[in-house]
């Protein structure tokens, strides 16, 4: 880190302080200690709690898509398979702390991660696609056939027990979002702690160059159904929080084919590989459609109904999708990485 | 099947020294395409190996069988005392085997000094949980692979671009670090494949006192699959000349160069050789 905040320039060595660390503290600063003085009920349920869950559902696929190359369409069954767990964990084994019952659910969601990675030690590509969207129908449809999951809840919805840690009560707004916000600071700490590992130098490795990672004998196989358990772990954890934190209630149908598409989109807009990656393009896609609602509201008046919200929503996303596909593949990370640099050159130059 | 054969011992390069790499009656082939067929030959510890012939002669093809990549349809390896029908390619780091391939293989999304650190990946033993939380043991094996990475950065002088990410350096630059991931576990025997293509006089200068020198200081036998003539002749100790799949020489250079069959099959009219022009 120290290398990263000195900068040589011409004049000689500049002490600077470097984006990141300094960033991420005044970050958390932020985070913890503004929207509790500031945000409003709404702020906190419609886009702060679910921006943190989506977020962390993003930091797990990145770990699986960005950084080890395995594609996955299958993530919302695996936050439904974490939300579940937490739901019937609760439920049966009352008592539990629920610091432990998300721990639980975690790999409960790892373990039905890594039955479901099993594929991809002869699949790849397209094919390993295919067989991650199997997974995505499968676990729904067994959420919606056996009703033991649900405790035979006739509408198949279930309401989750309010939310408390060691005897403290939750419940508010702002206490769900500091309780998701503390459960992802400490998810992102232990995930950038991996992906500087040598383990997460093996699953880029993996994904640049399969067959040279295997000769210099990397543990492909392992390393491979590692990446499936531990993203499958994070992203259950994000289905904990997506259930308890956010919407407070657990149905299959919240956990559909769109959600996980909506993963793969935050990580392709946010940037492949990236750990703010996740963060980025999870604030656009809860943000942006709510100001596409404004904005279609102002220009359109009554015209702009939920209907035609729906469809430009899809539209405009679509059409954000194959920008960034084709102008930045490497996401708005790249993007702004750009822009801090152009910013601090303009500085340099001025100083 | 016979019943119990009694297993050959490893044959001999050259008197009673074992070979570092020896191959018997290897064939393979693809469809109806013959890659490889019935070849045997031996390499000496120590020695600088040259494998030469036409494109499509089946020189990658003998050294993806050596590293375990293709299974023959017949025929032994022996590697290090082992003796295989089809070589372990998860086990070839510990045998003491690195290799590179004849397209670039680095991880182009790591730095230079993480794609040579990762070639001791088979050494590390401390589990994830045990990186993630940073353990000692954990944070000594690493520090040690990133000291010997860095060992071998100086050696082949890529100290200057240690931490760009290795899929935006020059090819020539690139072809050096996948020498320095092949190199840092101090192979005993080091497979290249074309290591030397496409580059500047300059750079295949270099780069032959680099492989001299991983001979001379670091003990490795090489095989090297080279199309420069020149280098071979300059570098090898002996050639092996393939041709259609069949090993047709197998000698010092001063025989290849002498060898009519040779010169017929892959080196044509004898003159062109002494201009030292690659073929
Ligand atoms: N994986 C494969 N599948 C099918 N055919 C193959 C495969 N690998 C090699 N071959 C065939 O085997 C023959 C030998 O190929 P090989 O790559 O070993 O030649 P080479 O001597 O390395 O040639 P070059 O100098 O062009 O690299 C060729 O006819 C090639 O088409
Ligand atoms: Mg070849």
């Amino acid at each position: 880190m120290t290398d990263l905040a000195l900068e040589k320039t011409a004049t000689g060595t500049v002490r600077r302080l470097s984006p990141a660390p300094f960033g991420i503290g005044v970050l958390l600063i932020v985070a913890y200690g503004v929207p509790p003085l500031v945000a409003s009920e709404y702020l906190f349920d419609a886009i702060l709690t679910p921006f943190l869950a989506l977020a962390l559902a993003g930091l797990g696929l990145n770990i699986l898509t960005g950084y080890a190359g395995q594609v996955s369409l299958g993530s919302s069954a695996f936050m439904a398979v974490g939300a579940y767990a937490a739901y019937n964990l609760a439920l049966r084994l009352p008592g539990l702390p629920f610091l432990l019952d998300i721990l639980l659910a975690g790999l409960v969601a790892a373990a039905v991660g890594l039955l479901f990675g099993l594929p991809s030690l002869r699949l790849r590509g397209f094919y390993l696609a295919v067989s991650t969207l199997a997974a995505q129908f499968f676990v729904q449809w067994v959420f919606n056939k056996v009703g033991w999951f649900s405790n035979d809840s006739p509408s198949g919805i279930v309401t989750v027990p309010p939310l408390s840690v060691a005897g403290l009560p939750l419940d508010s707004s702002a206490g769900r979002y500091l309780f998701a916000l503390g459960v992802v600071t400490a998810v992102t700490l232990a995930v950038w702690r991996l992906v500087e590992s040598p383990t997460g130098r093996a699953l880029v490795a993996l994904r640049d160059h399969e067959t040279a990672a295997r000769v210099i004998g990397i543990p492909v196989l392992r390393v491979k159904l590692l990446a499936f358990a531990v993203s499958s772990f994070i992203i259950g954890v994000a289905g904990v929080l997506w259930a308890f934190a956010y919407l407070r209630t657990v149905e299959p149908a919240g956990f559909n084919l769109d959600r996980s598409f909506q993963i793969l989109f935050i990580v392709i807009i946010g940037g492949l590989a990236s750990l703010r990656g996740a963060f980025l393009g999870a604030a656009l896609i809860v943000v942006f459609p709510l100001l596409l609602a404004r904005l279609g509201e102002a220009l359109l008046g009554g015209l702009f109904d939920s209907g035609v919200l729906e469809m430009s929503q899809r539209i405009v996303l679509g059409l954000l999708i194959i920008t960034f596909l084709i102008a930045e593949p490497a996401g708005l990370t790249a993007l702004l990485d750009r822009a801090w640099n152009r910013i601090c050159g303009r500085f340099r130059r001025a100083g | 099947m016979p019943a119990v054969l009694s297993e050959p011992v490893v044959p001999p390069a050259n008197g009673n020294v074992p070979s570092a790499l020896a191959v018997e009656a290897l064939s393979l082939s693809f469809g109806g395409v013959t890659a490889l067929s019935d070849i045997s030959f031996a390499v000496a510890p120590g020695e600088i190996r040259a494998v030469i012939g036409p494109n499509g002669a089946g020189k990658s093809s003998l050294l993806n069988v050596v590293s375990g990549l293709y299974r023959p349809d017949s025929g032994r390896v022996w590697l290090g005392g082992h003796s295989f029908a089809a070589v372990p390619t998860d086990r070839l780091a510990t045998l003491g085997v690195s290799r590179t391939f004849q397209n670039l293989a680095l991880f182009k999304g790591l730095s230079v000094l993480d794609n040579v650190a990762a070639g001791l990946s088979h050494r590390l033993r401390a589990g994830v949980l045990a990186q993630v939380i940073g353990l000692p043991a954990a944070r000594r094996e690493r520090a040690e692979a990133q000291a010997k990475a860095e060992e071998l950065l100086a050696f082949l002088h890529l100290d200057d671009v240690r931490d760009r990410p290795a899929g935006t350096l020059p090819y020539g630059t690139q072809k050096r670090v996948e020498l320095a991931r092949a190199l840092v576990s101090r192979p005993r025997l080091l497979l290249l494949d074309e290591p030397m293509a496409g580059m500047t006089l300059t750079e295949k200068r270099d780069l032959s006192g680099h492989i001299r020198a991983a001979r001379d200081d670091l003990g490795a036998t090489i095989v090297l699959i080279e199309h420069d003539i020149g280098v071979v002749m300059g570098l090898s100790d002996r050639i092996a000349v393939l041709d259609y799949g069949r090993l047709i020489a197998d000698g010092t250079p001063d025989d290849i160069r002498n060898d009519p069959v040779v010169i017929d099959a892959y080196l044509g009219v004898a003159h062109d050789l002494e201009a030292g022009e690659g073929i």
